[in-house]
This record gives structure tokens, sequence and C-alpha cells, in this order.
């Protein structure tokens, strides 16, 4: 059965921080194509190109045919539990404080079997849905969900641990002033959050929504300003603590190229705010994030980093921009790293251009910030780490897998 | 057709070593097959430069192989052999050994398994096992064996019916046999209420279902039998044996091992039968294993494991003597040497050499060896029929 998930109660300020214990452990190359699918909220197994054999775990070469050409592709992700167990003594510490802990073995409908981790309401003899989700240690899961269920289960102890859904727990949207953080606001109620600080610079200048942003319960405006230190630093020492997910919503997007630009300043201030902005982020706010990684149902666990899709191939319309937008990607690579051990996601919402005036001169398809904010709490309720935005989005993935030299060119033209 | 497989005739097994388990230990696996070795040569009567064949098990030996321990050992041998597994490892070494002293390849040749177990070296053996376990299985609660066998030992319940008291039975007889085996590490008397009333360790797997962890070593050794005879070495002969690897892949879940697919070949070979067999050591790294073996074997039909404990008495006084020095779940468990345990245990009965219940008269023995859960299995089987020389 589904545990209910019920609000966590007021933190004992005497009692010990549970502290994250990493699961490390190496796996292979191969292994990592399902990181790979993991990482994008997709189901994907290994498909030998000539037999057709679907394969698990891992290999590199075709257990019926022995070809060595496996490729991963999308999959029936149906099956049925044949077995399970509840396992009560581990050997690692990493689950001994979660047992029970069940898993169980699964015959897929397209024929491997695969031992996956149990959401609650999946039942010895059931048909389950396989998902990919990333583990604490950014590695891929199995994770087998009652076949029944949507594509939003009921969280649930054990999918907890997969997901960062922000329900019940306490989040940080860094910018406030712009339409992107007022419609995480929302997104973010509608999700149960349990608190939402928003960052607000310079407070002394007024800004659309700004009554109607103050005036909702729950919310609480703190003073951010990611191009000073001091005001990060600050505003950590106030919150830091308390804060359980982060949403980056810090946004600097100018149009323009590089040769035609007047000096350095403009490219200085996008550098400024969206990746050493992240940098001061990361300083002020992740050393204690990475310390609550595992402390209870709200416990800390995601950095979501909203990003143009320009930050994986640059536009020269908006040269600068993706360039600055790149800077931060790399920021954030780097960080994920730094947090694996601490269970702390790193989330990478990658954007086509918003539907706001900085995109006025766009044309459509572009995406409404109400859509984004809606799409960042999905991909904090997945187990994915590389969540893609809006059309634009989606066919700047398509185009970087097919040829990204092609991509190149196309912006360009 | 397959041709016909040439016997085992001229060749003996004997000088069985074991020596005493430590539940944790801070010598190295060098130190505790070193050991065995010592034993054996002092033993048969020979001197370590006698030993020109050598055939190594162990999981804890890295960064070395048996090639390793030569020069550790000041060995020179002409024939060298590194047998990586796991359970099925001592009648895999015995089946090539035999082979080398037949064609004269060597004269005398040491089968040693021994691991160490330092304290943290189980857990740093599982998280290590197989590529497969690392990407598949391990992150997966990391539960170890207790938890692949978990899933076994549902999965063979709901099939075949059996239940927790039969495994019992097993295991409580077992025990029995331990009493009377002094290297054994665990020699408290088990009822069946207790091993009922244990705590859970990986539903349906529970405590007294788990081996023990431990250090020690396990040899023999392999020769001719007229050599043997005239160094007054008692041995056994071997009558025939089955090697099977990733047997019925199909198999959703293990209910069979490769066993299964070699018993006709096992008893032909041997010119006797299932019923003529006064002694069965089978790998028993959990008990539902021990059972599929007394079918696989074909001591009884498949599925039907339960009622054969139920109607048998399986101490080593009783009408079905099975794992007579109480096995690895009484035993313990030392790495590589868990799966020779059964073949020296069945050496010392069959040549009169008991250290603890010796079955009365027996002649004909069956020693199994089961090995390595690479993912969701045991891949290696293998089996051999012995008897009395």
């Amino acid at each position: 059965m589904t545990e209910q998930l019920s609000r966590p109660t007021r933190r004992n300020p005497l009692a010990r921080t549970r502290l994250p214990v990493p699961l490390g452990g190496p796996r292979s190359r191969a292994a990592q194509g399902l990181t790979q699918a993991a990482a994008e909220g997709v189901f994907r197994l290994q498909v030998c190109t000539v037999c057709r054999a679907a394969t698990y775990p891992p290999r590199d070469v075709c257990p019926r045919c022995l070809s060595g050409e496996l490729v991963f592709e999308a999959c029936d992700p149906y099956g049925v539990l044949v077995a399970e167990t509840r396992i009560d003594i581990s050997g690692e510490a990493h689950f001994r404080e979660r047992a029970p802990w069940r898993i169980g073995s699964v015959r897929m409908d397209c024929g491997p079997m695969v031992v996956a981790h149990l959401h609650g309401g999946v039942a010895q003899g059931q048909r389950v849905r396989m998902t990919l989700m990333l583990d604490k240690t950014g590695g891929a899961a199995m994770v087998a969900l009652p076949a029944t269920y949507g594509d939003v289960p009921p969280d649930d102890r054990v999918l907890r641990e997969f997901t960062c859904d922000p329900k019940f727990r306490r989040v940080l949207v860094t910018d406030g002033r712009g339409s992107l953080g007022q419609a995480m606001v929302t997104a973010l109620r509608e999700a149960g959050a349990a608190e939402i600080f928003v960052g607000v610079a310079d407070g002394w200048k007024p800004f659309g929504g700004e009554a109607a942003l103050r005036a909702q319960a729950g919310v609480s405006p703190v003073v951010l300003d990611l191009t000073d230190t001091q005001s990060v630093m600050e505003c950590a020492s106030q919150i830091g603590g308390r804060v359980d997910i982060i949403v980056n919503t810090a946004e600097h997007v100018r149009a323009g190229g590089v040769m035609a630009a007047q000096g350095v300043s403009e490219a200085r201030a996008a550098l400024e705010l969206r990746s050493l902005g992240l940098m001061r982020l990361a300083q002020g706010f992740g050393p204690i994030m990475r310390m609550r990684g595992a402390d209870g149902v709200d416990s800390a666990c995601a950095l979501v980093n909203v990003l143009a899709v320009h930050a994986l191939m640059n536009w020269p319309e908006f040269g600068v921009a993706s360039a600055a937008e790149a800077a931060a990607l790399s920021m954030s690579q780097c960080l994920r790293a730094e947090f694996r051990g601490g269970g702390i996601r790193v989330l990478n919402v990658f954007a086509g251009p918003q539907d706001t005036e900085w995109f006025q001169t766009v044309p459509a398809p572009k995406v409404a910030p109400m859509v984004l904010a809606r799409a960042v709490v999905a991909a904090l309720r997945g187990g994915g780490e590389d969540c893609f935005v809006g059309d634009v989005a989606e066919d700047y993935r398509a185009r970087l897998a097919a040829n990204a030299k092609a991509l190149e060119r196309e912006l360009g033209a | 057709m397959r041709s016909r497989r040439a016997g085992y005739e001229g060749v003996v097994a004997c000088v069985p070593v074991t020596v005493p388990y430590q539940r944790y230990s801070i010598q190295s696996a060098h130190w505790w097959i070193g050991r065995a070795l010592h034993t054996l040569v002092t033993t048969a009567g020979l001197e370590p430069r006698d030993i020109d064949g050598l055939s190594i098990s162990s999981f804890t030996l890295g960064p070395d192989t048996a090639m390793g321990l030569t020069q550790h050992f000041g060995l020179s041998p002409r024939w060298l052999d590194h047998v990586p597994m796991g359970g099925a490892s001592g009648v895999i070494a015995l089946r090539r050994a035999a082979r080398a002293v037949q064609a004269g390849d060597a004269e005398f040749v040491a089968c040693v398994a021994g691991d160490t177990n330092q304290v943290d070296t189980f857990r740093k053996t599982l998280q290590g096992f197989s590529r497969f376990s690392q990407d598949a299985v391990y992150p997966y609660g990391a539960g170890g064996p207790n938890a692949s066998f978990a899933l076994i030992t549902r999965h063979y319940m709901d099939r075949f019916g059996a239940k927790r008291e039969d495994f019992g039975r097993v295991c409580v007889s077992q025990r029995d046999n331990a009493m009377q085996f002094a290297p054994a590490l665990l020699r408290k008397q088990l009822t069946l209420d207790a091993y009922m009333a244990a705590r859970p360790i990986a539903d349906p797997i529970h405590l007294f279902d788990c081996v023990m962890p431990c250090a020690g070593a396990e040899a023999f050794l392999v020769c001719r039998a007229e050599t043997a005879t005239a160094m007054g070495l008692a041995g056994v002969r071997v009558l025939s044996t089955i090697e099977r690897h990733n047997g019925f892949p199909e198999d959703e879940i293990q209910f069979r091992g490769g066993w299964a697919m070699d018993v006709d070949d096992l008893w032909a070979m041997a010119g006797v039968d299932a019923k003529d067999v006064d002694i069965l050591e089978t790998y028993d790294d959990y008990p539902v294993i021990a059972m599929m073996q007394f079918e696989d074997l074909g001591f009884c039909r498949k599925g039907e494991a339960a009622a054969f404990v139920q109607s048998h008495d399986l101490t080593a006084s009783g009408s079905f003597p099975h794992n007579t020095s109480g096995g690895q779940l009484s035993v313990g468990q030392a790495g590589a040497a868990g799966g020779y345990l059964g073949l020296v245990e069945l050496i010392r009965q069959l040549t009169g050499q008991a250290i603890g219940v010796q079955v009365a008269g027996a002649r004909v023995g069956v020693v199994s060896g089961f090995g390595m859960i690479n993912y969701d299995r045991g891949l290696a089987t293998a089996a051999a029929v012995l008897a009395a020389a």
C-alpha cells in the first residue's frame, strides 16, 4: 500500500540532522545509456539493431545473436511483478536508514527481467509500468509504478527518493520581479509547497504584479540580488537552513551579437547575473543544502536552473545572451558533481523563447511563463535532471541529436 | 550425437583439509590459502616442491591470482589453474585436476580455496561483485545475496507450495550435524521454533536462512590412485562429474539449476543412480538452493523437495545424510572455500575420516556446487559422484 505522506512536523532544533550517506559505486559505460534516458525522463532499453531483441542489464554484446550493435530505444514500459521482497537488513548505511525497502523482479512485456524499486502501490502479481529515474547519486534507477497510474503517480516514500516533489517543501524562487518568477510561485502553491521565499532585488523599485505577489499566503519576499555577493550571503544566512529547493528564475535577455555590441558592458551584466549569480547562489545556499539532503520527507533536494535552450548552441541573434546561458550551463554541470554526494539534484530546464517583452520581436511558438512554471514542477516530480520545455526547445533537442553542426549553420543563416 | 566421455579411472582425491574458520580475520587470503596448503603438504608427507599442480579459488586474493601465489609461496608448478566460480569452484577444480593427473600433465595437484574476512570485506566484495550487479542489483537496496535469493525463494514457494517450515527442516538438521563438527562457527542448537521466530532479513529470508561470512580455507589433493596407495593416503574415486553455466536462461526466475540439464549424464557416467547414494553434500548458500539440488540431481521430482524433506531425516545419522558437517549454514561461508566445503567433507566421510558424525558404511556420495549470482540467478552449477576407493 502507498503510505500517505503527512506534512512533516516542526523540526526539533536539538535533534541531529541526518546526513546524506551516498551510495556510490561504479557503473559500466553501457549503463550510462540508462542514465541518459532517466535524465530526460524517458524509458529506454538496449535493443539489438540486428535481431531486435531487447536486453537488460546493459551489455556490450547481444545475448541472442552476439552482435555488438546495441542501441537504447524507447521500449514498452509495461510488465508484471513476478516476485517481490522487503529488505529489512541492507549491507549499506544508505538503505539501512531507509529500511524496509522493497524490490522485485519484473518480467517486461518486451522480454527482459528487471530488478526494480517498487512504488508503495505495487504488489506481486500485478501489472506495472516501469520508469527510469535518477537515484540520489545520479545513477539510473528502475522504479515500478502501478500500471493504472497516470503520469503523476501519488507521491510516496519510495518515490520521494527519486523525485524532488515540492509538496511539503520550502522553495526559494530567486527572482520575483519577472513574470516567470511570479508564475513559478503560483505553480509551487498549486503543488503544495510548504513555504515559498521569493527573492526581490532593488525592492525600492516597484514592479508589475508586486501587490499580488506580496499578498499571497505562504509567500515570503526576501531581499536577494544575485549580482551582489553580500546580498546573497545575507539571504542565505537568514533562510539557508530552511530552503529545500531553489528555482533560479533570474533572466537577462537582450538581443544582439558579439561584434556589433558596444563594448562588453552588456555581456558583463549578463554573465554577472546568469553565471556568477548561479555561483553566488551555490556558495551561499549549497553547503547547507548538501548537509540536508537526507533530512526526512522535506529534505533539501534540488537546485533548478531555468536556462535558455540557446545555452546548448549559440543563437547569434541573441548571441551574447546565449553565451551567458552557456556559461551558466557549464557551472551547473560542475555543481552536479559537487552536489551529488549530498543527494541534491541539479535540474536544468531548457526553455525556448518565452512569451515575454524581451522576446517581443521573436515569432511564435513561444512559451507562456505559466506553462514553463508548471513544467518545472512536473520536472521536479519526475525523476530526471534535463528537461526541455516548449516546441522550440524540443526542436533544438532533436536537431542537436541529429546533427549539431547543421543546427549551428541553421541558427546562423 | 555427443561423443562418449572418458572416465576418471586411476585418479583419486585425498588429503581433505579444513583450516578452522574465524568470523573475522586480520590475515590475508594469501595467509589462509597458505595455511591450507601447508597442512595439505605435511599431512600428505610431501615437500612443497613436490606440488607440481596448483588450483586456487578465492574472492579476496586481489590483486593477485594463482600466478602470483606461486612466487609468494615459492612453488614452481608445471600446471596452474585459477577457478573463479564461487560455489562451484570445488567440483570444477576437481574435474580439471583429475584430467591433468590422468593425462600426466601433473603428478600432485593441490586444490585450495580460501578467503579472509576482514571487517568490511563482505560489503566490498558485494559492491564490486559483477558488472551486472553494479549496474542493476546493488543500487537496489544493497541487500546482497539475501535479497536476490529472497526473490528466488519467494518464487519457489509460490510455484511449488513450499513453506518456511520446509526450509527450516534443512537448517535445523544441518545445525544438528554441526554440533558434532568442531570447526563449525555456529554450534548452538537450533529448533524449528527458533528458526521460524528469527528476524526477517529480506522476506521470506530470515536470519537462519543466511550463511555467516567468515575467513577460512579448504583443500584437497588430486593424484594417481597408485601413488596415493603407495603413500598410505586414503582417497576417493571420481565416478562422474558435470558442469554447466547459465543453464535455462529463459526461466523468468530461477526455479532449477543447470544440473537438470546434465543429470542424466551424471548418473549414466557414474554407473550408479540416486538411490545408491549414501551421502549428499549440496551447496547450501540458502536452503531453497539445497532443495533445488535434491530435485535437479534426481533425488526427488521437480517441486517435491518440500515433501522430501518432510519425509526424510536429513541428519548425518538419519535416513538421508545431507551436509554432514553442517554446511555453510552452520560452519560459515569462507568465501570461495564455501565451494569446497561439501567436497572436502565428502572426501572425509568416504575415507572414514569424519571430524563430526561419521556416516556408517558410506560408499557413494554426491557433492554439488552452485556459484555466482551475476545478476538475478546463480550461473555455475556442477556436481560429482564420488566413491570410496
